[in-house]
C-alpha cells in the first residue's frame, strides 16, 4: 500500500513538529509513508473565504500531487473535510468531468489520521506512552463533516499512562472558523474565552486534537492566560514513547 | 477571474425583496453589531441559559423518536417537492381556499401585502386588530404601516407583546424577547401597559406566572373586543386549502375564533401538497421548535366555517424576495426552512451575539443564508460570514439545510458581487489571488513559507508573538501566535532524508 | 399584469434556472404504532400527566363527572351540544348550566367558569387531544375562553401516533389540537402554565 502525507500549509510552515510526529507514528505502526512535494495547500481558505473561482486550480493541482496514491492521511480534520466534500462539490460545478472524476476518488482515498489508523490500520493502541492529564477538544469538522466520531478518544485511551478528562461542552465550536476569526472578531474571541474557561475547568496539563488550526487558536487563547496548559496535537501523542531506560 | 461559479441573474431573474419597507435589512455590518451585545454581560447571561435550556429539552424529545432520520427526510422531500411544484400548489390553494369561502390575495413584496391588509382592516371598519406572532408581518413590517393608515396593531404572543411595550426589536424567531430578563419584563409592563390598554397592577412582581398574568388581563379585553385578527400560517395544505397555526398560549386561538374577520399572510413557500404531510410536519415541528412532544395548541381551518369562528377569511400569499431565492439552485434549499429555530439555538455564533446583531427579523443561521438571499447579497453582505462553518446547525435542522455549504455559496456570491461593482480589488482579493499565485507552484511556495519565518524575530523572547499590526491585530488582540519554527516541514523532509538521516531510519 | 400573474411567472421562471428533484416522498417514518391498546392508554395518560394536565381513569363516566367537577368550585358551566345523558348526568347541581343555543358572546363566556367537552381522538405519544366541533364539542370558543376545561376521553379514540389521528381527522372541520393546559415559555424560558387558554385542563378517560 503507498501511503502519501498530506502535511497542509499550516502544519507545514507553522508546526511542522506535527507533521514529523505524523511520520514517525506512520513508520512506527510499519507504513512507509511518502511526501509528495508537489502539495502545497488544498484550498479550503479560499473556498470558505468565496473564492471558490481562485480554489479550482488548487484542487486540481492537490489531486495532481496526490496521484498514484493507495491512502492519503493527513492530520487535519478540516482539510480530509474539505478534500473530502468540497473538492468533488467545486469540481461538480466546474463541469470539468475529468478533474470531477479525479478529485472524487481521492476523496475516497483520503482519510484524517484517526480515520487511518482505527479504520484502516485497524488499531486503536499505538504503542504510546504519555503520563500527561490530558482533554481532547474533538473539532467541528471532525466532528460533523467526517463523522469520526469516537476514533480519537479510543486512541488516546488507548495511550499508556494518559489520564483522559471529559471536556465541557467538548462539541462546541472553539471560535476559529478560518477568516471567521479576522472577520468577526469579537464573537471569534468570546467563543474562545468559553472554550478557554472549560479547558481549565479541567485541571488537564494539556489539551490536544485533531486539528492544528484550532489547536493554534486555542492555544493562543491559553498562552494569554499564563495558567500553564499547552496544546498538543492528537499525532504528537500518539507519537510518544516511552524515554529508553 | 471573471464569474466562473457565480452566477449572474440572468436577464428576466425574480426581483429581490424591495428596500425601503419591511426588517431584512440592518444598519450596520454584522461584527459592529456583535459588538454591543457582546459588551452588554446580562444579555449574554440571558441569551446563555435559554439557549442552553432549549438546546437540552430539543435533544431530549428527538433522541425519543427512533425514527427522527426518516421524518427528516420526509420533511426535505416534501419541502423540494413543494419548490418543485410551487405554481401549481399554489394555483390549487387559491381554489380550495376559494370554494371554502376565503379570499385569496397576490402580493409581489412587502408594500403590496402591506396595502392589502390595510385596505381589508378598514373595509371592515376597524381601527384596532389583534395580531399573532408571524414571522412574514414582521418581515413586511405591517404594524409601522398599520400605523401609517391609522390602525392600531396589537400584538398578543407574550414575547411579542414584551417586545412591543419596550419598543423593542425581536431577536429570536421563537422567543423573540429572549433577550429580556425577568426584572426587565416586569419593569417594561409596568411603564408600558397602562398606555395602550389595561394597566398593570403596581404591585406586580417578577415572577414568570405573575408576569404571564398581567398578560392574560392586558389581552383579554383586546381580543374581546377585536373585529379584525391579522395571523401567519405554519402551513397550508394545497389539496384542501386547510391553513394551520401552531401555538403555545392560546393567543393564536384568540385571533382564530373570536374576532369576525381574519386575515392570513404567508410566504409563498409555506404551502404543503396534502392534507398528510402535516404528520410529519407536526413531528417535526414542536420538537425541534420548543422541544416538546407537542405543542400546547394547534388549529387548522379551511376557509370560512358557518357559526364558528370568523366569516370572513383572507389569505395573503407573499413573494418578496422568495422567487428570487427559488432562482438560485444552491441556495433555493433555504426556502426549506419551517421557522422552527433550532439553528439559532445550537448556534455558538447567535449565542454570543444575540439576534439583534443579525439586523433581520431572521437571525441566526437561517437568517444567515435567508435574509442576504431576499434582499440580494449587496445589501447584506456580512451576514453569510457570521458563522465559523461549525455545521451544528445543518445537524439540526429539521429540514436537512445544509447552511454551512450555502453560506460558502454565498460568501462567493458576495465576493463576486463587490467584484462586479469595482474595478480595483479589495485587499482581500488582492490577498487571496496571491495566495493562490504562490501555492499553485510548490518552489514558490517553499520560498514563501521559508520567508514567512522571518516573523521568528518578532518572537524571540518567549517563543510567542503577542501583538501584530493590523489586519493581524485581530488575531493578536486575544490570541498570541507561536514563533516560527526554525525550518519547514518540507524542508527538514528534503535535508533529512525524509526523516532517515536524523533518526537513523528507525 | 396582475400581482397574482406576475408572481406565478417569477415561479416559473425560477424553477426554469435549474430543475429541482422530483420524485415519490420516501415516507419511511412509522406509520403506526403497533402498542395494545392498554400501553397505549397508559402512555397517553404518562404524557398528558407530563404536560400539567390532571388525567382521571374508569368506566363509570357520571361518577367521575361528578366527583372531578365537585372539586373545582365553578359556578358555571357551558356544555354543548350532543353531550352524552352519562356525562351529563354527573355534573353537580349548583352548577349554572348553560348551553350554546342561542350562541353565547365571547364576552358571555369571559364569564363562565368551565366547559366539558369531548373530543375526535388523542394521540398517546404525544399527549394530544383533538377537537373537530363535533357532537359533544361544540364551536371553538367553548373549549377556550372559559378558564377550565374538562375533556371527555373514550378508549375507541386513542391512537398511538400522530400519523394515525392525521388518517381519522377531516380537514374540512376547524380543529383544535390540545396538549396540555395553555402555556408560555416566554419568560426566560420557565413555562409558565395557562395564559390565554384555560389555564385548568382536566382529562377523564373512559375504558
Amino acid at each position: 500500500m503507498r501511503v502519501a502525507l498530506f502535511v497542509t500549509c499550516l502544519v507545514d510552515g507553522v508546526v511542522p513538529d506535527v507533521a514529523k510526529a505524523t511520520v514517525r507514528l506512520l513508520r512506527r505502526l510499519g507504513v512507509d509513508v511518502e511526501v509528495p512535494l508537489a502539495q502545497t495547500c488544498c484550498g479550503q481558505m479560499h473556498i470558505n473565504t468565496g473564492y471558490a473561482g481562485q480554489a479550482l486550480p488548487l484542487v486540481q493541482q492537490h489531486a495532481d500531487a496526490f496521484r498514484g496514491f493507495d491512502a492519503v492521511v493527513t492530520p487535519s480534520g478540516s482539510c480530509a473535510g474539505s478534500v473530502r466534500h468540497q473538492h468533488p462539490a467545486l469540481a461538480a460545478r466546474s463541469g470539468q468531468a475529468g478533474l470531477q472524476r479525479q478529485v472524487e476518488d481521492l476523496a475516497s482515498r483520503t482519510y484524517e489520521l484517526s480515520e487511518f489508523l482505527v479504520d484502516v490500520l485497524g488499531v486503536t493502541d499505538v504503542g504510546a506512552y504519555y503520563p500527561h492529564k490530558v482533554t481532547f477538544h474533538p473539532t467541528c469538522h471532525s466532528l460533523r463533516v467526517l463523522r469520526v466520531g469516537d476514533r480519537p478518544l479510543r486512541l488516546l485511551r488507548a495511550v499508556q499512562g494518559l489520564e483522559l478528562v471529559e471536556l465541557p461542552d467538548a462539541e462546541v465550536c472553539c471560535g476559529f472558523g478560518g477568516t471567521f476569526a479576522v472577520k468577526n472578531p469579537d464573537v471569534s474571541a468570546a467563543m474562545l474565552s468559553d472554550k478557554l474557561r472549560h479547558v481549565l475547568s479541567t485541571d488537564a496539563e494539556i489539551c490536544s486534537a485533531g486539528d492544528s488550526s484550532c489547536l493554534l487558536h486555542i492555544g493562543g487563547g491559553l498562552s494569554r492566560t499564563r495558567a500553564g496548559v499547552r496544546t498538543v496535537h492528537l499525532a504528537e501523542i500518539l507519537a510518544s514513547e516511552p524515554v529508553p531506560a | 477571474m471573471s464569474t466562473f461559479l457565480g452566477l449572474p441573474a440572468p436577464p428576466g431573474a425574480p426581483p429581490t425583496a424591495p428596500p425601503g419597507v419591511g426588517h431584512l435589512r440592518g444598519d450596520r455590518p454584522f461584527p459592529e453589531a456583535a459588538a454591543d451585545a457582546l459588551a452588554d454581560p446580562q444579555l449574554r447571561h440571558n441569551l446563555g441559559r435559554a439557549t442552553r435550556t432549549i438546546r437540552g429539552k430539543r435533544n431530549a424529545v428527538v433522541a425519543e423518536l427512533p425514527d427522527w432520520a426518516e421524518l427528516r427526510a420526509a420533511g426535505a422531500a416534501i419541502k423540494d417537492d413543494v419548490l418543485a411544484h410551487l405554481d401549481t400548489y399554489l394555483l390549487q390553494l387559491e381554489e380550495k381556499v376559494t370554494s371554502a369561502g376565503g379570499v385569496v390575495h397576490w402580493a409581489r413584496d412587502a408594500a403590496e401585502a402591506n396595502a392589502i391588509v390595510l385596505e381589508l382592516v378598514l373595509a371592515a371598519g376597524a381601527t384596532e386588530v389583534v395580531k399573532v406572532k408571524s414571522m412574514a408581518t414582521q418581515e413586511t413590517g405591517l404594524n409601522e404601516a398599520l400605523a401609517a393608515g391609522g390602525v392600531s396593531a396589537w400584538e398578543t404572543d407574550l414575547a411579542e407583546l414584551i417586545v412591543q411595550l419596550g419598543d423593542d426589536a425581536p431577536s429570536h424567531i421563537l422567543v423573540p424577547a429572549i433577550h429580556r430578563n425577568r426584572a426587565e419584563i416586569r419593569e417594561i409592563f409596568l411603564r408600558a401597559m397602562g398606555g395602550v390598554g389595561r394597566a398593570a397592577d403596581p404591585g406586580l412582581t417578577d415572577d414568570p406566572a405573575a408576569l404571564a398574568e398581567a398578560a392574560r388581563l392586558h389581552l383579554r379585553q383586546k381580543f374581546l373586543d377585536a373585529e379584525v385578527a391579522i395571523s401567519g400560517a405554519n402551513f397550508a395544505i394545497a389539496e384542501t386549502g386547510t391553513l394551520g397555526v401552531v401555538e403555545s398560549e392560546g393567543n393564536g386561538r384568540m385571533c382564530l375564533t373570536l374576532p369576525r374577520v381574519l386575515i392570513t399572510v404567508m410566504g409563498l413557500e409555506k404551502v404543503v401538497p396534502t392534507w398528510q404531510d402535516l404528520e410529519v410536519f407536526l413531528q417535526l415541528l414542536p420538537r425541534s421548535s420548543t422541544g416538546e412532544r407537542m405543542n400546547p395548541y394547534t388549529s387548522t381551518w379551511t376557509g370560512v366555517h358557518p357559526g364558528d369562528g370568523p366569516q370572513e377569511f383572507h389569505l395573503v400569499l407573499l413573494d418578496n424576495g422568495r422567487t428570487a431565492v427559488l432562482a438560485d439552485p444552491q441556495g433555493r434549499s433555504a426556502l426549506r426552512c419551517i421557522r422552527c429555530s433550532a439553528c439559532l439555538n445550537v448556534c455558538p455564533v447567535y449565542e454570543r451575539a444575540g439576534g439583534h446583531a443579525y439586523g433581520s427579523v431572521y437571525p441566526g443561521p437561517i437568517g444567515a443564508v435567508l435574509s442576504p438571499q431576499l434582499t440580494g447579497v449587496a445589501e447584506n453582505p456580512s451576514l453569510p460570514f457570521a458563522s465559523s462553518l461549525c455545521g451544528a446547525c445543518y445537524d439540526v435542522c429539521p429540514v436537512a439545510i445544509d447552511i454551512p455549504s450555502m453560506l460558502v455559496h454565498l460568501r462567493e456570491r458576495v465576493v463576486e458581487d463587490k467584484r462586479a461593482h469595482s474595478r480595483i480589488p479589495t485587499s482581500e482579493q488582492a490577498l487571496m489571488s496571491a495566495a493562490k499565485w504562490t501555492m499553485l507552484r510548490p518552489g514558490r511556495w517553499a520560498a514563501a513559507l521559508r520567508a514567512g519565518r522571518a516573523g521568528r524575530v518578532l518572537g524571540r523572547r518567549r517563543d510567542r508573538i503577542g501583538a501584530l499590526p493590523p489586519p493581524l491585530s485581530a488575531w493578536t488582540s486575544t490570541r498570541d501566535l507561536p514563533r516560527p519554527p526554525e525550518q519547514t516541514f518540507r524542508d527538514w523532509w528534503v535535508s533529512s532524508n525524509g526523516g532517515h538521516a536524523e533518526d537513523g531510519g528507525t | 399584469m396582475s400581482a397574482r400573474d406576475d408572481v406565478l411567472a417569477r415561479v416559473r421562471a425560477a424553477q426554469a434556472v435549474e430543475p429541482l428533484p422530483d420524485g415519490p416522498t420516501p415516507r419511511d417514518y412509522r406509520r403506526h404504532d403497533d402498542r395494545r391498546l392498554p400501553e397505549l392508554l397508559d402512555l397517553l395518560v404518562e404524557r398528558l400527566t407530563d404536560y400539567q394536565a390532571t388525567v382521571h381513569r374508569g368506566d363509570d363516566a357520571t361518577t367521575l363527572v361528578r366527583s372531578v367537577l365537585g372539586g373545582r368550585s365553578l359556578p358555571s358551566l357551558v356544555v354543548p351540544d350532543g353531550v352524552p345523558d352519562a356525562w351529563r348526568d354527573g355534573i353537580p347541581g349548583g352548577i349554572d348550566l348553560l348551553a350554546d343555543d342561542p350562541p353565547l358572546s365571547a364576552v358571555e363566556l369571559d364569564g363562565v367558569g368551565g366547559v366539558l367537552t369531548g373530543c375526535r381522538v388523542a394521540i398517546a405519544e404525544t399527549g394530544t387531544l383533538v377537537l373537530d366541533g363535533g357532537p359533544g364539542q361544540g364551536r371553538r370558543m367553548l373549549s377556550l375562553v372559559p378558564d377550565y376545561c374538562l375533556v371527555m376521553v373514550t378508549a375507541d379514540q386513542v391512537v398511538g401516533s400522530v400519523p394515525q389521528a392525521v388518517a381519522v381527522l377531516d380537514p374540512s372541520r376547524p380543529l383544535t389540537w390540545v396538549s396540555g393546559p395553555s402555556a408560555t415559555s416566554d419568560i426566560e424560558l420557565n413555562r409558565v402554565e395557562g395564559v390565554h387558554g384555560p389555564r385548568t385542563l382536566d382529562v377523564i378517560l373512559l375504558g
